[in-house]
């Protein structure tokens, strides 16, 4: 019999700090702190002494690094197309 | 959206199917490697599956993705251009003899896993890709990579938890140092209650690390429409058919649902498309979701002596204006 491995949910409740960010979307620190600049992601409010981010920075941060990488926007690039990618996807109705 | 990293092993694919990658970003053969970079960016812009709605976008960005990967690259542009002019999309291919084996691979493992076997049949997709131990030197020391897939299952499963096997691909590190794509299997336990864009991890069970630990693998879980329950977020709704009376008499109903089969309360007077919440029925959490049940009236049909007469009571009888 095999082992059977246990996965982990990472869901709403799941918390990274800036480092487990940067490891967890393969991108540096000094490009994740670019996007935190540019306000593409934001810490949870109320974490004073470490920064600590939820699974929406996540999918944003993994977001930005294919834009990046595939069409080569840069960090005020990303901002603006996930602003107005947002704004899209709101007046199509919230799908 | 997200890519697959895995895919499934196919043996003795020697034969791909020719990929024309001028075709598929839509320039010339002479064009310009600023021409080559202005069309593959516009094309990115419109199939790039985080922006585009276009239906298929995901597949023609990897085409595209894969042909700027190859013109945009000199060595492999000319490398390309040596098989000739002739050939065509989608025709059967196999490299020429004379091809040089182990000469130009320095995809990363995730990059290539996205590319088509022609891709692979010509700049080493699955067999002796170069690692970084080579190109670096063996002291080196790196964490494996994470990797990313997705994996499909059922509301049954989400409702209940399963046990899953999955089939990966992954780059291995030979003897030799030479990257060798190995299959695994891996038994998963999916907890009961995921949800459809969350997230799993299995630690230690991405890419290999050199020296130092592996790396994770994700999964992003997809959830398969079901035919009867439609899903949101953890709460579920399913459509049950009512026969007329049932709706305009109330009484109780037997309901299946994915916990086991219910009874139901149908209050008096019940109009059709009305929405029972059965509270803590949905898929499970904390808290858990609700289950809704929505009343679909259906009429008998009129096909009988017997049922003609009982509508034309109603008909005489009831005082009935659905348009008043």
């Amino acid at each position: 019999m095999r082992n059977v491995m246990t996965a982990v949910v990472l869901d709403d409740t799941h918390r990274w700090t800036l480092a487990q960010l940067c490891d967890v979307c393969q991108v540096s620190e000094s490009w994740l702190i670019e996007l935190l600049d540019e306000g593409v992601i934001e810490p949870l409010p109320g974490s004073r002494s470490e920064w600590v981010f939820d699974i929406t920075c996540v999918r944003r941060v993994r977001r930005a690094h294919r834009l990046h990488r595939d069409l080569g926007v840069n960090a005020p690039g990303i901002a603006l197309a996930l602003q107005l990618l947002d704004e899209l996807e709101r007046l199509r109705g919230g799908r | 959206m997200l890519y697959t990293h895995h895919r499934v092993y196919r043996q003795g694919a020697s034969i791909v199917e020719f990929q024309d990658y001028y075709q598929s970003l839509g320039v010339a053969r002479d064009a310009s490697p600023e021409d080559i970079k202005r069309s593959y960016r516009k094309l990115a812009r419109r199939y790039h599956p985080d922006v585009s709605q276009e239906a298929d976008a995901e597949n023609r960005f990897k085409e595209v993705a894969e042909a700027y990967a190859v013109l945009s690259d000199p060595e492999k542009r000319a490398a390309y251009d040596r098989l000739g002019a002739n050939w065509r999309a989608g025709q059967d291919f196999q490299p020429p003899p004379e091809w040089p084996q182990g000469q130009q691979r320095e995809f990363t493992a995730e990059e290539a896993a996205q590319f088509s076997d022609f891709f692979d049949s010509l700049f080493g997709g699955r067999q002796g890709r170069r690692g970084p131990a080579s190109a670096a030197g063996a002291s080196m020391r790196m964490r494996g990579q994470d990797q990313h897939a997705a994996i499909e299952i059922s509301l049954e499963e989400a409702y209940h938890g399963s046990t899953r096997q999955l089939s990966l691909q992954t780059p291995e590190l030979d003897s030799q140092g030479q990257w060798v794509a190995r299959e695994r299997h891996l038994d998963v336990r999916i907890p009961a209650g995921v949800r459809a864009g969350q997230q799993i991890r299995l630690a230690g069970q991405g890419g290999p690390g050199i020296e130092a630990p592996a790396g994770d693998l994700y999964l992003e879980v997809r959830l398969r429409p079901h035919p009867r329950y439609r899903v949101d977020g953890r709460d579920l709704s399913l459509d049950v058919p009512l026969a007329p009376w049932e709706a305009a008499l109330g009484g109780d109903i037997e309901v299946d649902t994915l916990g086991g089969r219910i009874q139901l309360t149908v209050p008096p007077n019940s109009a059709n498309g009305r929405r029972m919440r059965l509270k803590g029925r949905g898929l499970p959490g904390q808290p858990p979701g609700d289950l809704y049940v929505v009343l679909q009236v259906v009429l008998p049909p009129a096909n009988t002596p017997k049922a003609r007469e009982l509508y034309e009571t109603m008909a005489r009888e009831l005082a009935f204006n659905p348009r008043a």
